[in-house]
């Protein structure tokens, strides 16, 4: 049976095709506005790359935050659920999954392959993809540069603010006052890293841990977590996707 | 999707409108505070005006940010309140859905649900020009001390001067006692009222409670609340007889915790219903069933106790052991939790809580009036989310 997982995040759309549970292809693609436009688009893509029709697949479920807007899909199924899901899929010791995705972080705690309990953030953009999109910006860097930059760095600045508005303020005056573009992007990844282990311990951590998300890629935002959390961090080699893998495995 | 609605409600609506009439004839009248002791204002024929519940109405009436605004211009920070913002804002407005409250006597306020209303109740104090009478009860951390419940007593002596001096009235003993007795036995309608909950499938939900608490809140004391919730009960005990549940279907039971979502009562309510999820029972409402002990030889001792002791003037273990009973009472599946932006006291701890307590939980942010605080996309993934986990 082919069943296809559509993720519709804030600033990304990821679909995954299984045959009977086994990853046959997968495509990730920017949100345009119009949601279920943009879940047609990435479906079509992934079948294409698969050389698949869609008549071919049985059941489409949808996940993320835009999954009420695709209309032709079977089932919906919230991120939660399919991110642990996903994990366990990738990496099946998981027991506790972090995810950074573009406007909201979460942990979740798994027992027994099932969701246990999940904390996710609060109204507000610190500790997402989004806060790293804003100081990016700041520090004339494009977001995929970040983790780059933060691991040739001698210290990390601190960064006070969790606040993204009041932090970019801070990192435009530690610029002013010379600190080093490196340093800065060092304190930034400490500072999500100590916003997102403050949110996890509000469930049971055990390892294995587990970041999914875009933000996954980052190495040095892996590097800052592992240190809070005082654990190694495991990643699947497509972070991004395990949302979509897990709502297939949800068909 | 057609959510079930009981008779009781176009009642409660008549009551209520016939309440707030009452308002605009009274001679004398009080702005009180929810948790005060109404009943010594009743006995003496002075008409309580209840701000929150006001607040709640406007709330309801999606008008929150409208009227919140007019306190807003004046310098009154948006972390405050919203009752109070909105309370205020009409005053300033000289309106509200429902024409304005009317212009106090004088102000009661007790500080057994939070210090807000303190500082709340003085600005509403300088504005009219009218006196104020601050009720200080202690925060029951631990045990209820005789030393607090005395300190209360005696402030409640004082009221009572504090009363017969603004109104040139007496209070008489008489009419005191059947003020309270009618308060015992309303409160104990309203609970037998909760309780129906109780049965599977569930004839109420927590949403039909909160449409329908305004009477034990403000006409407590009088013979209304008696008669309308035996009525309720009436209806639900057919509901149960026909084994017909609020709710099509219920499969999982939950319990909520703080003030309603007032302006999306009924997307929550709808939310639940499709997803074949009902929420019993609830914290808030609950509120209004504990009187601690009605000591027939000294009923300001019993009053005391009764408004020191209530849910939201005692520590984390008391609000857990309260919670975790109602969790075996109801035998819910899990609770779910609003950090209400605007209540402190009943917010604070809710992530302490969740660890305190015997059923799966989950937090949903968002404020009972002030709408600008709800995202729907978020609390819609965490409760679907809560649900599938719970399945």
């Amino acid at each position: 049976m082919i069943t296809a997982g559509i993720d519709i995040g804030s600033l990304t759309a990821k679909c995954a095709l299984m045959r009977d549970g086994e990853l046959i292809a997968y495509k990730v693609i920017k949100v345009s506005p119009n949601l279920e436009e943009t879940a047609r688009k990435v479906f079509q893509e992934t079948l294409k790359a698969a050389g698949i029709k869609e008549e071919e697949v049985e059941k489409i479920i949808a996940t993320g935050y835009g999954r009420n807007k695709v209309g032709f899909a079977d089932k919906r199924v919230t991120e939660i659920s399919c991110h642990a899901k996903g994990a366990l899929y990738f990496i099946p010791t998981t027991r506790t999954v972090v995810d950074i995705g573009g406007q909201d972080s979460k942990v979740i705690a798994i027992e027994n392959g099932k969701v246990a309990e999940f904390v996710m953030n609060d109204k507000c953009a610190a500790g997402t993809g989004r806060f790293l999109e804003v100081m990016a910006a700041a520090l004339n860097l494009k977001v995929e540069e970040l983790g780059e930059v933060a691991e040739k760095a001698k210290r990390a600045t601190k960064i006070s603010s969790t606040c993204t508005v009041f932090a970019e303020s801070e990192v435009i005056s530690h610029l002013a006052s010379g600190e080093k573009v490196e340093d800065i992007v060092a304190g930034i990844h400490e500072a999500i890293a100590s916003r997102i282990a403050a949110m996890a311990r509000r469930v049971k951590i055990e390892p294995d841990i587990v970041l999914t998300g875009g933000v996954a890629k980052n190495r040095a935002m892996k590097k800052a977590l592992e240190k809070e959390f005082g654990m190694e961090i495991k990643t699947p080699p497509e972070p991004q996707i395990v949302g979509a893998v897990g709502a297939a495995l949800f068909a | 999707m057609t959510l079930k609605k009981l008779r009781a409600s176009d009642k409660m609506k008549q009551i209520m409108a016939g309440y707030y009439m009452m308002g605009n004839q009274a001679e004398v009248n009080g702005w009180v505070t929810s948790g005060a002791p109404v009943e010594l204002l009743y006995a003496m024929d002075i008409y309580p005006v209840y701000p929150e519940n006001h607040g709640a109405l406007i709330g309801a009436a999606k008008q929150g940010p409208y009227f919140s605004d007019f306190a807003e211009k004046r310098g009154f920070s948006r972390d405050l309140c919203s009752y109070a913002r909105c309370d205020i804002g009409c005053v300033y407005a000289g309106t509200s859905p429902i024409g304005g409250l009317p212009k106090p006597t004088f102000l009661f306020a007790c500080n057994n649900i939070c210090n807000t209303v303190v500082k709340w109740y003085q600005v509403l104090s300088r504005i009219f020009k009218v006196p104020l009478f601050v009720l200080d009860t202690p925060f029951v951390r631990k045990e209820l001390k005789e030393s607090y419940v005395k300190y209360v007593h005696d402030q409640l002596y004082e009221f009572v001067d504090f009363l017969e001096k603004v109104t040139g009235r007496e209070l008489s003993d008489s009419k005191l006692r059947e003020t309270i007795l009618n308060s015992i036995k309303g409160v104990n309608a309203y609970s037998e009222v909760l309780r129906m909950a109780r049965h599977k499938p569930s004839p109420l939900t927590c949403f039909d409670a909160f449409i329908n608490m305004a009477p034990i809140v403000c006409l407590r004391g009088t013979e209304y609340p008696i008669q309308f919730y035996a009525e309720m009960k009436e209806e639900l005990e057919e509901r149960v007889r026909k084994g017909e549940g609020a709710v099509d279907n219920e499969e999982i039971r939950l319990l909520w915790d703080n003030i309603p979502v007032w302006y999306r009562l009924k997307w929550f309510a709808e939310f639940f219903a499709e997803r074949n999820a009902c929420l019993v029972a609830d914290t808030y409402t609950n509120a209004w069933t504990g009187f601690v002990s009605m000591d027939k030889s000294d009923i300001f001792w019993s009053m005391a106790e009764t408004y020191t002791f209530i849910y939201l003037n005692i520590g984390l273990e008391h609000m857990a052991e309260a919670i975790n009973r109602l969790i075996d009472f109801y035998d819910v599946d899990g609770v779910v939790i609003h950090s209400n932006r605007s209540c402190k006291p009943y917010s604070f701890g809710q992530y302490e809580l969740q660890k305190m307590i015997n059923a799966p939980s989950v937090v949903i942010e968002a404020d009972m009036v002030d709408s600008r605080a709800f995202s729907e996309a978020q609390v819609e993934t965490r409760l679907e989310a809560f649900l599938e986990m719970l399945r």
